[in-house]
């Protein structure tokens, strides 16, 4: 498909000064003031921020095995509808992504939907059991090209298998993403431990169980002299580990989630577990605690861990409900909510920490690029203005598990550009990548 | 009252109209002819998806004896050991018209699910979920400790002045939670006695003091002194060492018995293991309430589902109202 050419007019980029776009051929031609282009689409972008198109580091599209919560083409038209243009695979689908035939399938299937560019994670270790590492070379030497290798869902929790695993990857510039849990510490847990739990008798997962397994970790990262990414940090005391950490000069990032952002474990109290996630929500001072270590760059970048789920797996009782949320398509929102809105983050930082940074990490190319002449064009334009209920009409998946429904957030994704391909037009995700009405 | 869920937000008048309706319940009870006709035609279903033959007996005397229709909907054997979901459960009995379901769930949260999920209109009873509440297990131990204080004299009378000791597994106790929340709101003083490791980690936000040992909490005098169902299993998972180090430290001996002030009152919610928390010298003595439990449980669950069913439908603006 020959890709439309684009006029972007007076957009702020990255959050500054307004400027003009020519997108032509899939990437940026030309930036500037006043700028004009016989043929090109202009899009009146007055008053929208323009971000790199997001990346996330840590999604859930299930399939192959769950294409009933949600298939690779589902999520990413979620992804897409909030403003991302990568998205990062876990492996924890049926067959795991353990092989390289398993990730070149998953890359593939990105690719035909052809929304975002989906990048897959290789498990650690063979069927993600903490027992052998999978073939993590093969995985890297494959056409999916894959960088990041995380067993998520369950912690790397032998120290041994977590050293060789972090020294292997050295090989080939990859990193371990871990899931900070340790098991013994979190048998049968349904909540954060602390007041909430001790009333509602819901088992509780202790700070410590994540805290203790980051702790060991960066220590083994250091000792090894390899790159070692966090998941999901969720307390206060993990916070100041990876600040302790990166002092050291240990070579760790950090991501935290939208819901770790703004929501308490205070919300268990209905046992309404659309708030059932793993790690859980946790105190009002963990969530000041995640958003101080984001603003200062303890934390390295917002990562969703969308995690879809049937209707059934979540109207149930607590303990027989599924762990997970969906969160492609409410985390800008939120971060806008939670960091820009509280005067933490600039746009510059947001672009940072849910485009640049991720990328980066993941080692993704063609994606968290300079909005400037000659890179890619993929970019999101949102509008920080309106607020508005968040509703079922807001998700793009095939699972509705948000807990933010019926709840306000500001903002508004107008358009989405993957690789200069239109995927959300005038704030309407389109049936098809670059077909429009 | 439109559901009973928990003690955690019963209000103190709601709670003394439970145990004042339960005195004359009690009262009926004394009669030749204990059956009433009050609740005739409807229907009250005990759907027990844990065993528990005491409270399901008890909770069907008690329907029985307001003359409702009782269905015993046990998960052994049903299609909910098949895998059955709670909701296609809860929509089975709706559909057999079920005017108030009496659920035991093994898990936290699971009544307020069944009340709050739109899957039936039925007044829901708390009869035990998980580790989290057992209101009426409460609501029975508060009139028992009312009944054995002040006699004929109980009606309108709350707990003011009055103090209780309640020892044993804290953490995994619905039996514990409840009584704390209903103890506080009727003005007792409460004070929890465990190991370290049967407290929950958090306790911060509880009316209550709490103590590891048992002869200072025995010292103290209280007026009852509660002995929790210890689970074996516990032992297993490091809660602690033995049942006989259990047993020494935590368990209701003969000597800690004669320490124990004359007056006070030993209670136990039943099923006992004698010689482990509680000791056959305390359990058969004249200051054990147990069998008093039993019996007070069948009035106050009379009271409960009479003012489940037999009450007014403005009910919940008379609770707002106080």
């Amino acid at each position: 498909m020959t890709a439309e050419t684009f006029l972007i007019r007076g957009a702020k980029l990255d959050g500054g000064g307004a400027a003009d776009l020519i997108v032509q051929d899939g990437a940026i031609s030309e930036t500037g003031r006043s700028l004009s282009r016989t043929g090109a689409t202009v899009i009146d972008a007055d008053g929208l921020i323009a971000l790199p198109g997001l990346v996330d580091l840590h999604t859930h599209l299930r399939e192959p095995g769950y294409e009933a919560s949600e298939t690779v083409l589902s999520g990413s038209r979620a992804a897409a509808s909030g403003g991302y243009t990568a998205v990062f695979a876990m492996p924890n689908t049926s067959p795991v992504a353990d092989t390289a035939g398993v990730v070149e399938q998953e890359l593939a299937l990105g690719e035909a939907a052809g929304f975002v560019t989906v990048q897959p994670i290789g498990a650690v270790t063979v069927g993600q059991k903490g027992e052998r590492l999978a073939e993590l070379g093969a995985m890297a030497d494959s056409r999916a090209r894959v960088r990041v290798f995380s067993d998520d869902g369950f912690c790397v929790w032998d120290p041994l298998i977590m050293r060789r695993a972090l020294e292997y990857v050295k090989a080939f510039d990859g990193v371990i993403a871990q899931h900070a849990q340790d098991p013994r510490l979190t048998e049968g847990a349904q909540m954060n431990e602390g007041a909430v739990s001790a009333e509602l008798g819901l088992a509780g997962w202790p700070a410590v169980a994540e805290e203790s397994i980051i702790a060991r970790d960066v220590l083994l990262a250091e000792h090894v002299g390899s790159r070692l990414h966090v998941c999901h940090l969720s307390t206060a005391g993990s916070v100041e580990i990876i600040r302790w950490a990166k002092r050291r000069g240990v070579n760790v990032t950090a991501e935290v989630t939208p819901h770790h952002l703004l929501l308490t474990d205070e919300l268990a109290r209905g046992y309404d577990a659309h708030f059932k996630v793993n790690p859980p929500l946790r105190r009002e001072e963990d969530v000041r605690a995640v958003r101080a270590g984001l603003a200062d760059g303890t934390i390295d970048i917002v990562a969703t861990d969308h995690a879809p789920h049937p209707a059934e797996a979540k109207a149930c009782e607590w303990p027989a409900a599924a762990n997970g949320m969906v969160g492609l398509e409410s985390a800008l929102r939120v971060v806008q909510l939670a960091m820009v809105d509280t005067g933490m983050l600039t746009w510059a930082d947001v672009s940072r920490v849910m485009s640049r940074t991720p990328a980066r990490i993941g080692r993704l190319a063609g994606h968290g690029t300079p909005l400037t002449a000659g890179e890619p064009a993929s970019l999101t334009l949102y509008d920080p203005a309106p607020t508005r209920t968040f509703s079922t009409a807001d998700l793009h998946g095939r699972s509705a598990n948000s807990p933010y429904l019926g709840r306000e957030l500001p903002g508004e994704v107008r358009w989405t550009l993957h690789a200069g391909v239109v995927t959300v037009a005038d704030g309407a995700l389109l049936d098809a990548p670059g077909v429009r009405a | 009252m439109r559901h009973l869920l928990d003690t955690k937000t019963l209000t103190r008048a709601l709670a003394l109209d439970v145990l004042d309706v339960a005195e004359d319940m009690a009262h009926t009870q004394q009669r030749e002819i204990k059956k009433l006709p009050t609740l005739r035609g409807k229907t009250v279903v005990n759907l027990f998806f844990e065993d528990s033959t005491r409270t399901r007996i008890s909770f069907e005397a008690a329907a029985k004896r307001l003359s409702a229709d009782v269905i015993n909907f046990s998960a052994k054997g049903s299609s909910v050991s098949k895998g059955e979901s709670l909701q296609d459960t809860a929509q089975t009995l709706q559909a057999m018209g079920a005017d108030a379901v009496v659920i035991r769930h093994g898990a936290s949260g699971a009544p307020r699910t069944l009340a709050t999920s739109g899957w039936i209109t039925a007044g829901v009873v708390n009869a035990g979920d998980g580790t989290h509440e057992h209101p009426t297990q409460a609501l029975l131990d508060a009139f028992t400790i009312r009944k054995r204080r002040y006699g004929a004299d109980s009606r309108g009378r709350d707990l003011s002045g009055l103090s209780v000791t309640i020892v044993g597994d804290i953490l995994h106790s619905r039996v514990a939670r409840s009584n704390v929340w209903l103890l506080d709101t009727l003005g007792a003083d409460v004070t929890l006695v465990a190991p370290p490791t049967l407290v929950p980690h958090d306790v911060s936000a509880w009316p209550v003091r709490v103590l590891f040992d048992l002869d200072e909490a025995i010292a103290g005098e209280p007026d009852a002194l509660m002995m929790l169902r210890i689970q074996l299993e516990r032992m297993n998972a490091a809660y602690f060492p033995t049942e006989r180090e259990y047993s020494r430290r935590w368990g209701l001996d003969a000597r800690r018995l004669a320490a124990l002030g004359a007056d006070s009152m030993v209670m136990h919610p039943g099923p006992m293991n004698r010689g482990l928390e509680i000791s056959a010298e305390a359990a058969d003595s004249p200051r054990s309430t147990v069998l008093d439990q039993v019996t007070n449980g069948v009035s106050v669950r009379m009271a409960v589902l009479y003012l489940l069913l037999a009450g007014e439908r403005n009910d919940d603006e008379k609770e707002e109202a106080r």
